[in-house]
């Protein structure tokens, strides 16, 4: 035992080592070169820098008459409001469908949201819909649209979970004189919290840093995203390296703060959502 | 299960209203009517019925048909690599003798949780072909790094690189959580039959960890037909056309205005996920084992 102990401290180490140089490099080197100034930044090297500017990061916050910060609000309205439109439809649809299991309606339900989890939306159609229904380029357009494209992942979610309160619940509020919403938004929704939690910050990531679907659907300058801002940075600061790295830096908070505080639930979210889909 | 009249009262269709709304409205129908737009020259505002014309450019017109092939050999990359390594790394980081698992699997997560440009833009700059820090590296070393995106061979490994550096950790947790849920019982009766290490792995963790594989597999397989964003970021599709992948074309193709002919790479693609991925599915799940 002893020596299997051993060979253990040794892999241990190496481990360590290599995510050092895998992991610990690459984050190592933005967080550098996003202070070090124009020049320095363009050498592309893991030298400490002469000076640490910090300035780089006021600059980038100014860029385009505040862009960043326009993009930080637009970005965290769409969030915001995808999650709570994901919440209330997604868990609706979970209990009817957990409920209702083995109907016609829920087996069509199913493979129709099981397409969901492996299709990409069509981009022009998506669009042509958008102008007809008279959302295209708006936020409230943008938050329909990523509440459909999550949908899917938070049904399932639901659904396992809602198979674990047992439906005499729902007989006991239903004699006691509850109506179907008033059992279902009293008594059945409060006791989906932990996977309302688990939805909530794992779609959060997932919504926060979409770069694609704001590419599409909501173009235009006032409504930038943080991740469409990054984009439109590359452009502008070709090879300005200190700029670009500092809202790398800049856009990469919210994400942290959720992994501090949320580990575990995002983990296990996400690997629910890969398992089950 | 037949439920009496007043359950069906209960479970109402109300609640699958305003989340089968949402999802027809912004999603089904863009998609059905894909298979239509697909076929016409489309300026959004007017169409025209062309048939199949579309789909015979995109399968004769060179800048277009390549992106089927760069597609593919990314997404059977990167899901083959992520499957191979996040196993060994599943297994390692699931052994408790491992001190620093805990680190190690935290780290190995994280950039799940960055923004793939942000990822593809850190990674452009480390590989940088001449003042880059992976050639400066290899450099010490004695070895004259390549130009990592601008060599027409090696453009598309080095995004799918970038790639699987992002998505292992996912994979892994994935596998960790596999191998959890394989009774201990097993462990032992290989134990008590005089079995090692490998055996074990062999024997037990292999072939029970089939559910996971199956997953990561998929996942990834099906990601790596979707991928945009690092080839956005990183290459622009270049150089010529040998990162072209079906996604990127579509946005070419849209910012060209040419939406019937985009509409038809989304149609291909697709047929291309219902073709590759279900069979796919179908076959690696004939070999799984029930606990």
């Amino acid at each position: 035992m002893k020596r299997t102990n051993t060979i253990f401290v040794f892999a241990d180490i190496i481990a360590v080592l290599i995510s050092i140089v895998l992991y610990g490099v690459p984050f190592y080197f933005v967080i550098l070169n996003s202070l070090k100034d124009k020049t320095e930044a363009g050498q592309m090297n893991m030298k400490f820098p002469g000076m640490l500017n910090f300035s780089n990061y006021t600059e980038v916050i100014k860029a385009e008459n505040y862009a960043v910060l326009r993009a930080f609000y637009n970005s965290i309205i769409i969030t915001v409001f995808s999650l709570i439109g994901l919440v209330i439809v997604c868990s609706m649809l979970g209990f009817f469908m957990q409920r209702r299991s083995g109907s016609k309606v829920v087996d069509i339900l199913n493979f129709f949201i099981l397409t969901g989890l492996m299709i990409p939306p069509a981009i022009v159609p998506t669009i042509w819909v958008m102008q007809g229904v008279g959302v295209y380029k708006t936020l409230q357009g943008m938050i329909l649209v990523e509440i459909a494209l999550h949908l899917s992942f938070g049904c399932i979610l639901y659904r396992g979970f809602i198979a674990s309160i047992p439906r005499e619940l729902d007989d006991a509020a239903v004699i006691d004189g509850c109506g179907k919403f008033r059992l279902f938004f009293s008594i059945i929704f409060p006791l989906l919290k932990p996977v309302t939690s688990t939805i909530i910050v794992v779609a959060a990531i997932g919504i926060f840093n979409d770069f694609v679907h704001p590419l599409y659907f909501l173009p235009g300058k006032q409504n930038v995203t943080v991740q469409t801002t990054l984009y439109q940075f590359t452009g502008m600061y070709f090879s300005q390296w200190h700029l670009l790295f500092a809202d790398v830096v800049l856009i990469s908070i919210p994400p942290l703060l959720l992994f501090i505080f949320f580990n575990k639930k995002i983990v296990a979210g996400m690997v629910a959502g890969a398992i089950k889909g | 299960m037949v439920l009496s009249n007043q359950h069906k009262k209960i479970y109402s269709p109300w609640f699958i209203l305003p989340g089968g709304l949402i999802y027809f409205i912004f999603f089904l129908l863009p998609t059905l009517s894909s298979l239509f737009f697909s076929m016409t020259w489309w300026t959004l505002d007017d169409w025209e019925f062309i048939g199949l014309e579309n789909f015979v450019d995109f399968f004769s017109e060179t800048s277009l048909n390549i992106s089927f092939k760069n597609t593919l050999i990314y997404a059977a990359l990167t899901s083959g690599m992520k499957v191979i390594l996040a196993l060994f790394l599943g297994v390692f980081l699931a052994s408790p003798f491992v001190k620093t698992r805990n680190y190690l699997r935290s780290v190995l997560f994280f950039p799940n949780l960055l923004s793939t440009l942000a990822v593809g833009l850190a990674f452009q700059a480390l590989k940088h072909p001449t003042r880059g820090v992976i050639n400066t590296a290899l450099g010490l070393l004695g070895i004259t790094g390549p130009d990592w995106l601008g060599n027409v061979k090696l453009a598309l490994f080095s995004v799918a690189l970038v790639d699987i550096w992002k998505g292992v950790g996912i994979a892994t947790v994935i596998y960790i959580a596999g191998i959890a849920s394989i009774p201990a019982q097993y462990y032992e009766a290989v134990l008590v039959d005089g079995g090692n290490a490998f055996d074990k792995f062999r024997y037990i963790t292999l072939p029970l960890v089939r559910p996971a594989r199956n997953s990561v597999i998929i996942l990834s397989f099906i990601g790596g037909l979707r991928t945009f964003d690092l080839i956005m970021v990183m290459t622009k599709g270049g150089p010529g056309f040998t990162t072209y992948t079906m996604s990127y074309v579509i946005y070419k193709l849209y910012t060209n205005s040419l939406y019937g002919l985009s509409t038809a790479g989304n149609v291909i693609m697709f047929i291309f996920i219902a073709v590759l991925a279900y069979p796919l599915y179908k076959f690696i799940t004939r070999t799984e084992v029930d606990l």
